[in-house]
């Protein structure tokens, strides 16, 4: 009787989380997509003017900075990460391991407004010197692709550790050197798991808003330069969330759902990439 | 004859070693920069001001915001902690493997911990504070991050539960014990540690969040004993003050508070963690 009655909370519990996925499609969609539907999915969608005063609802310059901003620090990220991944999965001694998992969990760990902030204070007044821009694409870019990196390490490095030695022996016994072995014979291997590893960054990075905020400038221009400010989904809510009213708040809740099904995707490729299919 | 690029080696190797070396060691001095210069620039500005016990716009003290902090962080696990652990209790011990509803179960989990938090803040903003009319309150941050470490604590449990040998469940039934009674002070009991650790864990990510607060548990930067009131955590009053930019010392010497207490946090999750691996190998 009592066993039973447990069982039955257990269940019940676990399936909250699937009431929680319910709950948060329910609220969005049901907010966001009359909105869509008032200003009309092509000017939502398309429109390349954000101007609640006038009654202008595009977000096409918040979808581009977001891809933008993904892509920059994809491109930043992705190498550093990577080869960060094989130098500790086949490069460093059992004690520098140690040392480095470590800084890789503390970097993992740091807040994002605590990146945001070192952001701001650092390289946005680098980025002015060097280039004469400090709050732009390129700045929001390389902090994202720093931020991303411990995520793209962990999985990459546990990706390489579990291809097979007779990889790597093979390769050896075949005459190369440890570095063809590991980068021609190993690391192709592992393809799957970094890819993972990649798009799980890629989530990140579109998700990410409060370190974004602090140093992409948030103009709601469509972004043409690297050295321009832009805005983002996600910066787009908390700026204008603030103040905004009736379908102007209406509209950031769509730019909620955009983000959403963004994320769907990526979380979607993520599982499909996991089991070795992408 | 000895080789230019070491022994056995050529340009292209050589090449490879360098750059791996050198990505390593940026990836290292990067994060070795952000700490030290936090601390650096922050440390000297921790003065008695900060520390006061109530908040104005001369001081900009942190105490209210660290109190919010923590009890944010008690509600938070006082809702999440025991649904997570009892769902991963269910999807170790109970659940049949492969069957329909433990798909459906993982692949939710695995949703809710790929969305963004700015997410998690709208849905709390429309839930909890619109829906319930909670208005921006503690206990809407609260719910709104319970929700967002849920599958987190889910998954630490889970592993947790699943790392104790069967042996201790074969025994506990050969002694007659029913399975719940088994789990309770069986299984539950030797996975301690492993759940404490993602607990802890789970209080990090609380106590680092911004995007999912800022438009749930609000700003205000007074400490009220009314969970129904507006209430600043500490990472959002580091986002705030930043935003002010008019007390950009005192920001530095928040943001050394916050980042020792989140490393803090953490390391003590990694120890727990560490030191269970070490019982489970020796």
């Amino acid at each position: 009787m009592k066993e039973k009655a447990m069982q039955y909370v257990f269940t019940v519990t676990a399936c909250i989380c699937i009431l929680c996925v319910a709950l948060i499609c329910l609220f969005l969609f049901v907010n966001g997509l009359p909105a869509i539907a008032k200003i009309g999915p092509l000017s939502f969608l398309a429109g390349v003017q954000w101007r609640p005063g006038n009654g202008l609802y595009g977000i096409a310059p918040m979808i581009l900075g977001s891809v933008y901003v993904t892509a920059g620090a994809i491109v930043t990220g992705v190498p550093i990460g990577v080869l960060t991944a094989v130098f500790m999965a086949r490069f460093c001694p059992k004690r520098l391991h140690d040392f480095l998992q470590s800084a890789i969990s503390l970097m993992a760990g740091v807040p994002s407004v605590i990146y945001g902030f070192f952001g701001l204070v650092v390289m946005v007044p680098a980025f002015t010197f060097m280039f004469g821009a400090g709050k732009s694409i390129l700045t929001a870019s390389v902090l994202l692709g720093f931020m991303i990196l411990p995520t793209i390490i962990s999985v990459s490095e546990t990706a390489i550790r579990a291809v097979p030695d007779s990889y790597y022996e093979g390769a050896l016994a075949l005459g190369a050197t440890h570095e063809r072995s590991v980068y021609f014979a190993v690391l192709p291997a592992a393809r799957s798991g970094v890819m993972a590893g990649v798009i799980l960054g890629i989530g990140r990075s579109i998700g990410e808003t409060m370190a974004v905020i602090m140093v992409a400038g948030n103009q709601t221009l469509m972004p043409v330069s690297l050295l321009q400010g832009v805005r983002t989904l996600t910066t787009n809510i908390v700026m204008d969330m603030g103040y905004a009213a009736d379908l102007h708040r209406e509209a950031l809740i769509a730019t909620g759902v955009v983000l959403f099904v963004f994320v769907l995707i990526i979380n979607t490729l993520f599982s499909l990439a996991k089991r070795g299919r992408v | 004859m000895k080789s230019l690029w070491g022994p056995g080696s050529s340009p292209q190797s050589f090449f490879l070693r360098l750059v791996t070396f050198a990505a390593a060691a940026v990836s290292m001095l990067l994060i070795a920069f952000l700490v030290l210069y936090i601390l650096v620039m922050g440390v000297p500005h921790i003065t008695p001001s900060l520390f006061e016990l109530s908040y104005t716009s001369e001081n900009v003290s942190l105490v209210p915001a660290f109190i919010n902090t923590v009890s944010i962080t008690f509600f938070t696990l006082l809702i999440a902690a025991p649904l997570g652990i009892l769902a991963a209790v269910w999807l170790a011990e109970y659940a049949k493997r492969g069957s329909r509803l433990v798909k459906a179960v993982r692949l939710a989990a695995e949703t809710l911990s790929g969305i963004p938090s700015i997410v998690y803040g709208l849905f709390g903003m429309l839930m909890f504070v619109g829906f319930f009319k909670w208005r921006l309150s503690l206990i809407a941050g609260a719910f709104t991050l319970a929700v967002m470490v849920l599958p987190l604590i889910m998954r630490t449990t889970e592993e947790s539960l699943m790392s104790v040998p069967d042996t201790f469940r074969e025994g506990s039934f050969g002694l007659g014990a029913g399975k719940l009674r088994t789990v309770f002070f069986i299984v539950l009991p030797s996975a301690m540690p492993g759940i404490l650790a993602g607990v802890i864990l789970a209080t990090g990510r609380i106590m680092g969040e911004t995007a999912a607060l800022i438009y749930t548990a609000g700003t205000k930067p007074e400490f009220n004993w009314n969970v129904f009131e507006s209430a600043r955590t500490l990472a959002v009053h580091m986002y705030v003050l930043s935003g002010e930019g008019l007390h950009v010392n005192q920001t530095y010497a928040t943001a050394v508070v916050l980042l020792i207490l989140v490393i803090g946090v953490n390391s003590l999750s990694a120890w727990l963690a560490k030191k269970i691996a070490g019982e489970q190998n020796g």
